[in-house]
């Protein structure tokens, strides 16, 4: 019971406002440590590629930036079941806030395997089963961010924002079984960066780099979310204490 | 149950016939749109009969989406839409109604002027026949979906674009499998698989999608 | 039979009511009253069941709203008319009775045509009527409708003294049958039966 009442405290915008400010330059500073680590991994460490030379190295912004886009995506949806059935402000508020970031790193993961594309097989964009799936995603990201601005009024579009998600939730692997379906029998192409044998530092760094883009994205989702906070409390007590006595 | 179910379809349809110019219109959308690629891409058989799967589906997608804000913008903008609501029904079966009407009007149409408009880029006949099984069976569930999105931008301004923008992603499996059981036919592979995994997306939207739909108009009422 | 406790509404971002709370017997009726956008519309929409409070609770005969029970009680007759233009004034009026699971023989319903001053004008489009006429329309469900609870938004609007005093009657009626009604009037009518209880939303 008084855990309960705990976790409803931190839900309330007042109270997270300055837990979200205290906690970022922490998120950031982890999210460099691990920037860093893996940079130097798979810049430096990882062997060169037998058949791709230096050119691959891209993976580590590309494969990343996908597992984050897919990642951003499901963590907005539990948002909204949550936003759904608690009712609270707050989760809404937070998948608002992670929306710009999944795009981004769908939008990433698209121009890295482009730039990978092209030296490889001479073609600025393959249509492999992943890279049309993600090309998908970044659709309902979009989708999710342009009905959310249309609607005025921030409780609804907190909802059908949280409705889309839910809906788009169910359907992604829906789409992406489809996708592979016609990808198998078009014979496209596929986008092989996994290979059966990856050697260990390849592997490392790439999860290195999924750290800190994680890092990054949560660092970033807690700067925005207390601007929407800011922007849609400001007729509240706290909004205007905090505003009058200054930044925090 | 079916008692609502039939009473909504019944509305909506004598509603449609009172109201024809609309349906006729988004049907010649489709004719106009599937003429327009043979202008833009060449007369040459083979690459027609290649491309048709696609473009009719493609077509079909677009004056689906066409059709689509009607199916709650005009009881929402008279009132009825809120009667509809405070009905001593569930919402869900509401819209069940009107998702079967509105395939009655928008659907049913494109499957059977498909085959004719399939003579255009000479495929044969089996694939005619599977093309305008394929729509059939596929119109339901883009009747379905699109519910969804006309009910999550009931009001709001770039309502058109914007319900494209958010149903023409969950499209794609429709596409996919329709089109291809089409393809599968031409080569001779057999469009089963397809047109039984197109099956069960119609049945799953058909079962899922009306109770979103009434969630997202419960939303768009408050 | 109809309660409210504890009622607080927000919208947008400004908190409209907090803790208002009011208890509807049988043969009452509720004038809400209050300045534009203070509230009223809102709590009608809560009433309905449309718009689920910020906080609170509502409860006709005991039970929460959310139901088809409740909404098999209810009549709600809002701003708009809830008539499609491309049916007749009967159609209308039978096709609303069938939504609501009632009976409705059409003899009553040319007869609740009558009442409002529309006979002759029952087998044509809606859409060759006069906004008056349409709304007399909208009206009309009213003449035979049995349900207990009636909310009613600024019914009154638009109508000469002869309808008004015509609708009083209706409501009256209703009351007398021991109907409950809850509504929002910026006039002063007086309804000649029932007991009449006021709200104030500021």
């Amino acid at each position: 019971m008084k855990d309960r009442f705990n976790l409803y405290r931190f839900a309330s915008p007042a109270t997270f406002y300055p837990l979200a400010g205290a906690m970022i330059p922490y998120f950031v500073a982890v999210s460099v440590v691990f920037g860093l680590a893996g940079l130097w991994l798979g810049m430096l460490v990882a062997p060169t590629d037998f058949q791709q030379g230096e050119g691959y190295r891209i993976i580590f912004i590309h494969v990343p930036a996908s597992w984050m886009s897919m990642f951003i995506y499901l963590v907005m949806a539990f948002w909204a079941a949550i936003g759904l059935a608690f009712n609270t402000r707050l989760s809404g508020m937070m998948a608002q806030a992670l929306a710009p970031t999944g795009a981004l790193m769908a939008f990433l993961s698209l121009w890295t395997g482009a730039l990978w594309g092209k030296p490889m097989w001479g073609a600025w964009w393959v249509w492999d089963a992943r890279l049309t799936s993600e090309l998908i995603l970044l659709f309902l990201y979009i989708g999710y961010m342009a009905l959310t601005a249309a609607i005025d009024d921030a409780r609804r579009a907190d909802k059908a924002g949280a409705l889309l998600l839910l809906v788009g939730v169910v359907n992604v692997p829906i789409i992406y079984f489809s996708v592979k379906w016609w990808n198998t029998l078009h014979q496209g192409s596929s986008v092989n960066l996994a290979k059966s044998t990856m050697a260990t530092t390849m592997l490392w760094g790439m999860l290195l780099m999924a750290m800190c883009f994680w890092m990054y994205s949560i660092a970033v989702a807690f700067m925005r979310v207390r601007t929407i906070m800011l922007e849609r409390e400001r007729n509240a007590d706290w909004v205007k204490t905090l505003l009058a006595g200054g930044e925090k | 149950m079916f008692k609502i179910v039939s009473a909504v379809i019944g509305r909506d349809l004598k509603l449609a016939m009172r109201r024809q110019a609309d349906i006729v219109s988004a049907l010649f959308f489709f004719v106009i749109v599937v003429s327009l690629f043979p202008l833009g891409i060449g007369p040459e058989p083979d690459l027609l009969r290649k491309l048709a799967p696609g473009v009719l589906w493609v077509a079909a997608l677009l004056a689906t989406m066409l059709s689509l804000p009607r199916l709650f913008a005009d009881d929402h903008r008279d009132g009825t839409l809120e009667q509809l609501a405070l009905a001593p029904h569930p919402l869900g079966l509401v819209v069940t109604g009107k998702v079967i009407a509105h395939w009655l009007v928008s659907g049913l149409p494109l499957a059977l002027i498909a085959p004719v408009l399939g003579i255009q880029f000479d495929l044969s006949a089996d694939a005619l026949v599977v093309l305008t099984g394929a729509i059939l069976l596929g119109t339901p569930a883009l009747s379905g979906i699109g519910a969804i999105g006309a009910a999550l931008t009931l009001g709001l301004r770039g309502g058109g674009v914007l319900l494209s923008l958010l149903v023409l992603p969950l499209y794609i499996p429709v596409l996919i499998f329709g089109a291809g059981a089409v393809d599968a036919t031409v080569s001779g592979l057999g469009g089963e698989g397809h047109l039984s995994l197109l099956a069960a997306l119609t049945f799953a939207s058909l079962g899922f999608a009306p109770w979103a739909s009434a969630a997202a108009l419960k939303i768009a009422l408050e | 039979m109809l309660e409210a406790d504890n009622l607080e509404c927000v919208r947008g971002e400004r908190r409209l009511f907090k803790g208002l709370g009011f208890r509807l017997e049988a043969g009452e009726l509720l004038y809400l009253q209050g300045k534009n956008g203070a509230g009223k519309t809102s709590l009608l929409r809560m009433l309905i069941g449309l718009l689920p409070p910020e906080a609170g609770e509502i409860r006709w005969k005991g039970k929460a709203i959310k139901s088809d029970e409740f909404r098999a009680d209810l009549c709600y007759l809002g701003h708009l008319n809830a008539i499609k233009e491309e049916l007749t004034p009967l159609e209308n009026l039978l096709a609303a009775a069938r939504l609501a699971e009632e009976e409705l023989s059409e003899d009553d319903a040319i007869d609740a045509l009558e009442q409002v001053g529309l006979a002759g004008r029952e087998d044509l489009a809606c859409k060759y009527l006069s906004q008056g006429q349409k709304r007399r329309v909208a009206l009309a469900r009213l003449v035979k409708e049995k349900r207990p609870l009636w909310i009613l938004d600024e019914p009154f609007v638009a109508l000469d003294v002869g309808a008004v005093d015509w609708l009083a009657g209706i409501i009256s009626g209703h009351l007398q049958r021991g109907g409950l009604a809850v509504m929002t009037t910026h006039q002063l009518v007086t309804i000649p039966a029932g007991n009449v209880r006021e709200l104030r939303i500021s």
